[in-house]
């Protein structure tokens, strides 16, 4: 670290030279202000209030590039990540895995990044051709027939599906099964609390449910990381005239059936795991796909391929008489974006992964987790599964690469153990689950940061 | 077969088109654990359907179409509202450094201190610039941001048993999310008139406002790239009544250290970061829309909120929080971006944005007054709105000029938007753009007006030399055809 950057911001001399992000230099404003006719900037804004014009900011002159990238080197090791030997166990909606370079190198491409939305198509050819890959690829993976250009994340766009199911039906009854992620439901009180709409709990394994839902939804893996009977639930609420709304982790499409096999009225998911950094939460994209014959309650901007006067192939955003821009205060959503950006490295990260990668990916995440999962399983004093006599979550269930350990002692405190041997241990589920640690292994972790953890959680558990 | 050399051809092929069995662009290490036991075999699927390319196959395909798009960095992007300035390549480059882009959302505060210093200093800079010290970074684009604040409103109503307010009321100017994200609140939306010179109707509003007023929602400066003039007394009406007034701050761009929203009566605004605080555009998001409230309304703020406390930083929830509305903590990454801009700016520098932007609009107002009309013709703030009326009447229409300027190399302005406007082209130089693309710009729009005259099918069938002329976009939206399929 440079000593100046040592010193409190506030303390540094003003810079009066042109700032690199600013062309215009004093005699060039000199001559605009004469063409337009006014003698300086303030005639230009008479309307604001005198009393309040130029008021005291408190905020610190600017860094040169240099000093900028000194202060987030300091901010960036004050971190714990992979970058100064940590290794983590996180998972919980937002998940570990390499990032191949080719979506490095094309998340470089400033034609992607500094466009924008392709409101005109014949500029935004590019934009609106990766945006179509992606619905493609969103299709291929849920195996559903339409899908939207993106949404902000995998929690928006499931509540965004429990108001479209809503919508479809008529219904105001929203059904989601218990072992759901809470983040999910937040998410869905907060877009649901002025629409009239009341949320009900489902029992994964119910056989009946109340006759007058709107939706099932489901998430698959369930937050526990085990995979749900969707198939019987889906079939449970389209015979009570409800939906099927299923939220699921697009890794585990690359090796378990579907949901399109099962006849699901709407999947979500979130986006992040096709090749998105973790980034302390965003941003990510959700995914949305549905059964064609909704695609008109659809949220979100879709994109569609047509021809221009000369009939060559062109694509541009369609059905937008379902948006904000157009309907205003009757539009499906008042989104406005589809998150391109991160769209953009999904349909990268699924072309570079293609048939073959997708397999592979979701395999070895299966296969590490159980590996972890079987060594957790024989250390004394750690459990698998959830709690007491629910047989059907229990250590029993398929799970894909998350699992809940039941631990000796409050997670919280092997977590504090395990941080000072550089371990970032799985999340403590205190809350659902009596003494409950959810552990995600990907293929991010090799054998020995697996053989490393479970040697620390044996060593700390025999110390509880 | 005669191959016919034709630069302009583009090969549209999707990536199903190009995919070959048995080609790869990638390959996953071998498993280095024991073989697990695989599950129940009928859960498995068999129908996995993807692209099979080689790696040079991806990044060709994917270059090839980046050079389809106009960007930022390639073009001029006169386009209201939208403040597209030049999005400094330091901030992507530091907001993806390891140590910000491998931390998880879910580590503990005690492991993620740099983080949470950042977003800590990020809202107390921007409740600094906007006057509005209650800030959450949560919400992931600026219609989100004005969701929060809608149900903020909401809740500081329902916290003094004043629920009965279900009211909206919104100018006819407004952008299209402010009503959608109104009605997403409950809120029933009210539309009060602009006047002739482009000014919220104050005695409309007057006879608007009342006990059931929730919400007065102004985009400041206007979408007509006017400042409010009888703001004070707005903000005075609407709490005279009881109701709070949300500014949205899509055009924060003309006000950063000229004036902060909160000396003028406003109670909550959001920021889009994409737009005034340079964060890339990327296409169409990810965007980040930060809501800034007042002191009295900071306990209802969205979750979560960094603050510095006796423990170092931490991410807490607001005493009487709206809650979640998304997943996580809001575009991180964006926000890390946005914090470089502001530093790198520093006090001096944001002042010479709003500066520089409001010189510019007015510059290219100036240049343009005496061949096409002003949808207000007084000063305009970081933007103006062009009336395509008299091009209009010569049978051309602001949609026509707006595809023409594509063929120079220069995005459309915003058409058709404000509403109110006939013809409405709004243009929005931003501070990035030197004096020399001004003038060119000016030109350009000079020439396209004379063009009119001599040769309107050039305008008409603009544009000419891009990767497609004009799409068929009732044929999209008859059809649809939204993903490959193995026989279109």
């Amino acid at each position: 670290m440079t000593p100046s950057s040592n010193a409190p911001l506030t303390d540094r001399p003003a810079r009066s030279n042109n700032h690199p992000y600013i062309p215009s230099t004093d005699s060039e404003r000199a001559e605009m202000l004469s063409a337009i006719g006014v003698d300086s900037l303030e005639d230009l804004i008479a309307d604001i209030p005198p009393e309040h014009r130029h008021p005291r900011l408190n905020l610190a002159p600017g860094l040169s590039e240099q000093e900028l990238a000194a202060e987030f080197s300091s901010i960036a090791a004050e971190n714990s990540s992979s970058s100064n030997g940590y290794i983590s166990f996180l998972g919980a909606g937002a998940y570990r895995h390499y990032i191949p370079s080719t979506v490095r190198s094309i998340l470089q491409r400033g034609e992607f990044v500094t466009a924008y939305t392709p409101y005109q198509p014949e500029a935004a050819q590019g934009t609106l051709q990766v945006g179509f890959e992606f619905q493609t690829a969103v299709c291929q993976l849920t195996g559903m027939e339409v899908a939207n250009a993106g949404m902000y994340d995998g929690p928006t766009a499931f509540a965004e599906a429990c108001l479209m199911a809503a919508r479809l039906t008529k219904r105001s009854k929203v059904g989601v099964i218990s072992t759901s992620d809470t983040r999910l439901l937040e998410t869905l009180v907060a877009y649901s609390k002025y629409q009239d709409v009341e949320l009900v709990e489902v029992e994964p394994d119910a056989v009946e449910i109340p006759a007058d839902l709107a939706c099932v939804g489901i998430q698959n893996p369930n937050f526990f990381g085990q995979i749900e009977d969707v198939e019987r639930l889906t079939k449970l609420a389209h015979e009570n005239g409800a939906l099927s709304v299923v939220h699921v982790n697009p890794t585990a499409l690359g090796m378990f059936r579907s949901p399109g096999e099962f006849d699901v009225d709407i999947v979500t998911a979130e986006g992040q795991p096709l090749g998105v950094p973790l980034a302390f939460g965003g941003p990510y994209v959700g995914l949305f796909a549905c059964k064609k014959s909704h695609v008109r309650q659809m949220p979100g901007r879709i994109i569609g391929r047509t021809t221009d006067t000369r009939g060559r192939i062109g694509y541009a955003l369609t059905l937008q008489t379902r948006e904000q821009h157009i309907r205003r205060e009757r539009a499906t959503s008042n989104i406005c974006t589809s998150t391109q950006l991160i769209a953009l490295m999904v349909a990268a990260f699924v072309a570079t992964l293609g048939k073959q990668g997708m397999k592979d990916l979701a395999n070895l995440c299966y296969q590490k987790a159980h590996y972890a999962a079987a060594a957790i399983d024989r250390l004394p004093g750690f459990t698998l599964g959830r709690a007491g006599n629910d047989d059907s979550n229990g250590s029993g269930a398929t799970f894909f690469h998350e699992f809940v350990v039941r631990c000796p002692g409050s997670p919280g405190a092997i977590n504090s153990a395990l941080l000072k041997k550089k371990i970032i241990g799985g999340l403590d589920i205190f809350d659902r689950v009596d003494n409950g640690m959810l552990v995600c292994v990907t293929e991010a972790s090799s054998k020995a940061d697996i053989d490393r953890f479970v040697a620390a959680l044996g060593e700390i558990g025999a110390s509880q | 077969m005669t191959i016919v050399a034709n630069p302009g051809d583009i090969d549209r092929r999707l990536l199903m088109d190009r995919s070959v069995p048995g080609r790869r662009a990638f390959t996953l290490p071998e498993s280095d654990v024991p073989a697990q036991e695989m599950p129940d075999s009928s859960l498995l699927r068999d129908d996995l359907e993807l692209p099979e390319v080689s790696q040079l196959d991806v990044i060709r395909y994917f270059s090839v179409l980046s050079q389809l798009n106009f960007s930022i960095d390639t073009n001029f992007y006169p386009l209201g509202s939208c403040t597209m300035k030049y999005n400094p390549k330091i901030n992507d480059e530091l907001a993806s450094l390891p140590g910000l882009a491998d931390i998880h959302p879910l580590q503990p505060d005690e492991t993620v201190q740099g983080a949470l210093r950042l977003l800590t200093s990020l809202q107390d800079d921007l409740g600094e610039i906007t006057g509005l010290p209650g800030v959450s970074l949560a919400p992931l684009a600026g219609a989100q941001g004005e969701y929060a604040g809608l149900l903020i409103a909401r809740a500081y109503h329902e916290s003094r048993n004043d629920a009965g307010r279900t009211v909206a009321i919104i100018p006819d100017s407004a952008h299209g999310t402010n009503p959608a994200s109104a009605a997403m609140a409950g809120l029933d939306v009210v539309t009060v008139r602009s006047d002739d010179s482009g000014n919220v109707d104050v005695e409309d509003l007057r006879e608007l406002a009342d006990d059931r007023t929730a919400v007065f929602m102004l985009t400041i400066p206007s979408t007509l790239g006017l400042f409010e003039p009888n703001i004070l007394e707005i903000t005075k009406i609407i709490h005279d009544t009881g109701g709070l007034v949300y500014a949205d701050g899509a055009n924060l761009n003309a006000l950063l250290g000229l004036v902060k929203l909160g000396d003028l009566g406003v109670d909550i605004c959001h920021s889009n970061l994409h737009k005034t605080f340079s964060t890339p555009h990327g296409g169409g998001g990810p965007g980040s829309g930060p809501v800034m409230v007042s002191n009295e309304l900071a306990k209802f703020l969205p979750k979560p909120v960094a603050r510095k406390t006796e423990n170092g930083y931490v991410l807490a929830t607001p005493e009487s929080s709206i809650g979640a509305i998304n997943g996580f903590h809001g575009s991180f990454s964006i926000a890390a971006r946005a914090y470089a801009y502001i530093k790198a700016l520093g006090l001096e520098g944001l002042r010479s944005v709003s500066e520089n932007a409001i010189i510019g609009a007015n510059y290219i107002q100036a240049g343009l007054r005496d061949k096409y009309n002003l949808a207000a013709d007084r000063y305009c703030m970081h933007e103006t709105v062009l009336s395509a009326t008299r091009q209009k009447k010569r049978g051309v229409a602001g949609l026509d000029i707006a595809k023409r300027l594509l063929d120079f190399g220069i995005h459309a302005p915003t058409m058709y938007f404000p509403m109110i406007v006939d013809e409405a082209l709004m243009v929005e130089p931003t501070e990035s753009e030197s004096k020399e693309t001004l003038d060119h710009f000016i030109a350009v729009m000079r020439q396209i007006d004379d063009e009119i005259n001599s040769n309107p099918e050039l305008v008409h069938g603009a544009p000419h030399d891009l990767p497609v002329t004009r799409l068929d976009e009732a044929k999209a939206a008859r059809k649809p055809i939204l993903r490959w399929t193995a026989d279109e």
